[in-house]
């Protein structure tokens, strides 16, 4: 996983709430063998309407999602952090976050960062009036400055900040206790049956 | 304070304890397929890892196999990359794999254990949920996701919460004509859908020291379907005669070793289980399900139940809509209900004994007009040994198809599927809305049930069949 820091980019207001994981990737993507690829599927549905916020020029290349309250809602799938990382988002901003939703986001990388309501109210008009105002989310002093006036702090709990911070994924944290495993493996039972004989 | 036998397997394999922090478990054997593997490599690759122990690894080909025709290509594209993928994947990280048309082939847990692969005391996962069959040899077994999988492949650990426990005493013996698959499906009527959240069951009790392996895995298999997270049974004789001979069944010194080891492998007799069932095997006769989630079976002696009935508001609701799904109306008899289709296979039961089971319900006999029966072995090497008894020619004698290894109709993944509104007597496990096809309506139901359902057309026990027929045993 890549570390997060602090990131700085153009955002797309999304005045939707209660989006769920069917309308940010639909079922029928699940097919598909690889995490990458999904860009297309992203809010397939509504990217069929030419006035939907991605669809619109001035948001091109936007790489922070501006979303009303209970964004992910649903279904488990990871396919659908995947699916906002392939198309080029580094951050989502909302009230409040499906769980499911959430632990998969923090373990692929992508923030997910929690602000009042009131807050996002102000990315939204700020976004729509001037859609070149950049974002910065900081993960560093914990806080979203846009504009010249907007800053608001947010909270992220110490463990999940440390490994997004750090880039650590479950894996690679795992991986630190390389001495553990091998200990374990050296005092694992001969009889124990292997796939492959040398 | 003594020790469950699922609590014995998870200390072996703790690698890392802290406070606060989920137990680092090593897992000693990771089983791959096609369907939920290709991302968990793909993040390997993004990442610059590798396979940690691919001599822990293997992968089969299972779930998208057609059944017919496999010489030739897959015709469809999307099953077809998928297979591609895995095989791609297998032969750059190094994982050995039995892909279509070879001899391990077969359902992934299918083959696990016929290769020896399973055994007592060892921690197996799988991208798959009924990774539960394996704990019929006293394995701690359980499904995990994609992400997992990722984890598995790259550290051959997973952090993990311990579970609960459970245990399952079946008291008495079985019936004659009373299956594994029947008390599995009994337990489950009793203990609901959810019964088994967070628990890993253990089975134990008389009924259940008798079973065969086959039959343990069976029990096993369902365990997820009563929501626990792994079911377990204590490994025993059957247990060590069962693997002695197969591929990679210890042999000589470590054959002792193992087997000593083994021998501990029992939960103490001042353990405490933090929930406990009994159930009378002796009360037990033929069970189907009448609803679309395996918690809904009767006795096939039964009817289909009134959701008035219920006093759960949840269960008359959920009786309800299977009602409406499966086309039934309150009060019809269980026998009464045509079937067009049966299926006979999965890693619920398509092996050996379950064919030989279903063959000799239906040797001599024919299936019914209008009902098409498949029988899908679980793996190649189950599908040989039954050729070399003849099986295949008592089923195509009969009128049913005999089909190549693999998952099959019991989800459709495949191009094996029941058609809307079609009706089927089904050996797997799971009879969810659309699960062997859009509109399919299933009855899990035991092999020798799923036979004698292909000869009546309508759902029936062996003995409902001849009965001057004097090798079924008499009050089934
Ligand atoms: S046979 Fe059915 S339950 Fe078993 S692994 Fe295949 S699809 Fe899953």
């Amino acid at each position: 996983m890549e570390a997060f820091t602090t990131h700085t980019g153009r955002a797309v207001p999304l005045r939707r709430g209660n989006v769920d994981t069917d309308q940010i990737i639909p079922a029928h993507w699940l097919k598909k063998v690889t995490r990458d690829g999904f860009e297309d599927g992203l809010f397939e549905a509504w990217r069929k309407d030419p006035g939907f916020a991605l669809n619109l020029p001035e948001y091109a290349g936007a790489t922070v999602l501006v979303a009303g309250k209970d964004f992910g809602t649903g279904s488990s799938r990871e396919h659908a952090v995947w699916a906002l990382q392939n198309y080029g988002f580094k951050a989502v901003i909302s009230a409040r976050f499906a769980d499911i939703f959430r632990g998969n986001s923090l373990k692929n990388g992508l923030l997910t960062v929690v602000l009042p309501q009131a807050a996002v109210d102000t990315l939204w008009q700020l976004t729509e009036s001037d859609p070149a105002t950049e974002v910065t989310v900081d993960l560093v002093a914990r806080e979203v400055r846009a504009g010249a006036t907007f800053r608001e702090s947010f909270e992220l709990d110490e463990n999940a900040r440390w490994r997004l911070l750090e880039g650590l994924d479950d894996i690679s944290l795992t991986l630190r206790e390389e001495d553990s495993i091998a200990a374990y493996e050296a005092s694992r039972p001969t009889f124990k049956p292997r796939t492959l004989t040398a | 304070m003594g020790r469950t036998l699922a609590e014995k397997v998870w200390d072996d394999h703790v690698v890392r304890r802290a406070e606060g922090e989920p137990d680092l478990l090593y897992i000693d054997l990771h089983l791959l397929h096609e369907v939920t593997s290709p991302q968990a490599f793909d993040g390997l690759r993004k990442n610059g890892r590798t396979v940690r122990r691919t001599d822990l690894t293997i992968a089969t080909e299972d779930h998208n196999t057609p059944t017919l025709d496999i010489d030739k290509p897959i015709a469809d594209p999307v099953s077809r990359t998928q297979l591609e993928t895995l095989r791609r994947n297998c032969a750059d990280f190094g994982v050995r794999l039995h892909p279509l048309g070879d001899d391990e082939q077969g359902v992934v847990h299918v083959v696990g254990p016929q290769l020896g692969l399973t055994q007592p005391g060892m921690t197996v996962v799988c991208g798959d949920s009924h990774t539960s069959t394996h704990g019929a040899f006293g394995a701690l077994a359980f499904g995990i996701g994609t992400s997992q999988v990722e984890h598995v492949l790259a550290t051959q650990t997973l952090p993990m919460a311990p579970f609960r426990t459970m245990a399952v005493t079946v008291t008495g013996e079985l019936p004659d004509g009373v299956t594994a698959k029947d008390l599995i499906l009994a337990i489950i009527a009793r203990i609901g859908t959810g019964g088994g959240q967070g628990y890993v069951i253990e089975y134990r009790g008389e009924a259940i020291e008798k079973l065969s392996m086959e039959a343990r895995m069976t029990i096993c298999n369902m365990s997820i379907e009563a929501g626990a997270r792994a079911g377990m049974i204590a490994p025993d004789e059957t247990t060590f005669a069962y693997l002695d001979g197969r591929d990679h069944a210890p042999t000589g010194p470590d054959r002792d070793a193992a087997v000593s080891y083994w021998r501990t492998l029992r939960t103490d007799d001042d353990a405490v289980f933090d929930h406990e069932v009994v159930i009378d095997a002796t009360e037990l006769a033929p069970f189907v399900t009448w609803g679309t989630n395996p918690g809904q079976g009767l006795p096939l002696s039964g009817s289909v139940p009134d959701p008035a009935s219920f006093a759960d508001a949840g269960e008359r609701l959920a009786a309800e809509k299977a009602l409406e799904y499966m086309g039934l109306s309150a009060g019809q008899p269980l026998r009464d209900i045509a079937v067009d289709t049966v299926f006979v296979g999965s890693c619920t039961n398509g092996r050996i004994e379950d064919l030989r089971a279903a063959a000799s319900v239906i040797e001599g006999r024919s299936v019914a007009d209008g009902v098409r029966m498949l029988v899908v072995p679980g793996s190649v090497r189950v599908a040989l040994q039954a050729v070399a008894e003849g099986l295949d020619k008592v089923f195509t004698a009969a009128g049913a198809e005999w089909r190549h290894a693999g998952c099959s109709m019991c989800l459709g993944m495949n191009p094996d599927q029941l058609a809307p509104g079609e009706r089927s007597a089904s050996t797997s496990n799971r009879n969810f809305e659309g699960r062997q096809g859009k509109g399919g309506r299933t009855h899990l139901v035991s092999p020798q049930v799923a036979a004698a359902s292909a000869v009546t057309g309508r759902l029936a026990s062996p003995a409902d069949l001849d009965v001057s027929d004097a090798a079924l045993p008499a009050g089934v």
